[in-house]
């Protein structure tokens, strides 16, 4: 019998081509049981919102480096609720400062993993919010 | 259902998640969409990793687009047989597709199945050819030799390979070689396509002779879409073949044969397992450990009492 899984987009918004650490992140939420839909760099915000829907995924990982972490999340999370969705997760990792965080979580962002954050702890937290 | 059928994404985003689970439900959404099928061209495409599979699915969506068709495309990567999670990669080459409202790409983790699709793969492409699509390209993962499951869903088969990947004894070999309706030679500019393409004619010409259809053989740089414009044509070709002989009604005819068995075996496997619960399963296991009782007679008992 083949159980439900967790389906987590991981993407990369906008300019920067740095994509290690979403690759590290999708390799290591595979290892943990969850299919990761990765869909490599230069993604814009429609871009991702339709690849989520057609892929009905439980999650949005966004990785962001650049800087423009308020803008992307914004745009995704307004596109979700254009579209009248409102149980697709949206998590963020990447540089982001310390002093943006509590802003990104006021807008609808549910979680942000700085640098340096084990795996295990973005498994646990996705494991918690989807509960399959 | 309704949704879905008037082209809502989401719908059919989340009616593909109901199919791609075991059981009643499942059942209940075949069976709506079962009459509203028929109409879509089923392909599938399948060689070895990295041959150039998505791209090239990315070049013919393209390609299908501009004549003003609607396009489905189930990509298929191998799940861990560890983990049971899955790296979906497929869609990176195509996401240029990603906001046209006449592409929905869905990607799919194989979760256990061996023969290069998923499961609910076929219940997938059902369920887009209800909503529409006029295409369902189905990609396989990466297969070896005899990841041949592809053959039961798709009309056309084509099959991706590129120089460099050993002699003509591979060509021979049986297997997945037996399946293609069409052989595509990608990254013909590499060294040595040219000697792929004509060992690969060569056999061909040898083992269909006289035959109806004889699969071609195309050489493609998917990179760059050079030849994408043949393979459509070599494409549209077997469809009219397959139409005019005859052989689509009956490959359709054995499809289905093979969906009631396969129905048959699905209900018969979730009723049985439904009734037998651990405690029951270790009392079994026990009595074939202390050599009371043998696996087959249990089957049989399991079976013979649904009745």
């Amino acid at each position: 019998m083949v159980e439900e899984r967790i389906r987590v987009l991981i993407a990369k918004p906008g300019l920067d081509g740095h994509d290690r650490g979403a690759k590290v992140v999708a390799r290591g939420l595979r290892d943990a049981g969850i299919e990761v839909i990765y869909t490599g760099l230069r993604q814009t915000p429609e871009q991702i919102v339709q690849t989520a829907i057609q892929e009905d995924v439980d999650v949005i990982g966004l990785s962001i480096l650049s800087g423009a972490h308020e803008y992307y999340c914004r745009r995704v999370l307004e596109l979700l609720k254009e579209k009248g969705i409102s149980d697709i997760v949206l998590i963020v990792g990447g540089v982001i400062p310390p002093e943006d965080v509590s802003m990104l979580k006021s807008i609808g962002v549910s979680e942000v993993f700085g640098p340096g954050t084990p795996i295990s702890k973005v498994v646990e937290f996705i494991r918690q919010v989807v509960k399959k | 259902m309704e949704r879905a059928l008037k082209g809502d994404f989401v719908a059919i985003g989340k009616l593909i998640s109901v199919l791609e689970k075991e059981g009643e439900e499942r059942r209940e959404l075949l069976k709506e969409i079962a009459p509203l099928v028929g109409k879509a061209y089923y392909i599938g495409i399948t060689g070895a990793p990295g041959v150039g599979k998505s791209t090239l699915v990315d070049k013919m969506v393209g390609f299908l687009r501009g004549e003003g068709y609607k396009v489905g495309v189930i990509a298929i990567d191998p799940s861990s047989p560890f983990s049971g999670g899955a790296f979906l990669g497929d869609r990176l080459r195509m996401q240029r597709h990603a906001t046209d409202p006449g592409v929905f790409i869905r990607s799919m983790g194989s979760r256990g199945a061996l023969g290069g699709l998923s499961k609910a793969a076929p219940y997938v492409a059902k369920l887009l050819d209800a909503c529409g699509f006029d295409f369902i390209i189905l990609e396989t993962v990466g297969a070896g030799q005899s990841e041949v499951d592809i053959v039961k869903t798709a009309d056309t088969v084509i099959i991706v390979l590129v120089p460099g990947m050993g002699d003509e004894v591979q060509i021979i070999k049986a297997g997945i070689m037996e399946i293609g309706d069409i052989f595509v030679v990608n990254k013909s500019d590499k060294e040595g396509a040219q000697k792929l393409t004509r060992e690969l004619e060569t056999w061909i010409e040898l083992g269909y002779k006289g035959a109806s259809w004889v699969p071609p053989v195309l050489m493609t740089i998917a990179e760059n879409g050079t030849g994408v414009d043949k393979l459509i044509n070599a494409l549209k070709g077997h469809r009219k073949y397959l139409l005019e002989s005859g052989e689509l009604e009956k490959r359709r005819r054995k499809r289905i044969a093979e969906e009631i068995s396969k129905a048959v075996e699905d209900m018969l496997k979730e009723r049985i397992v439904k009734n037998l619960n651990k405690e029951q399963m270790n009392l079994y296991v026990d009595l074939v450990l202390n050599g009371k009782r043998d696996p087959y007679s249990i089957a049989e008992e399991l079976v013979n009492n649904l009745y």
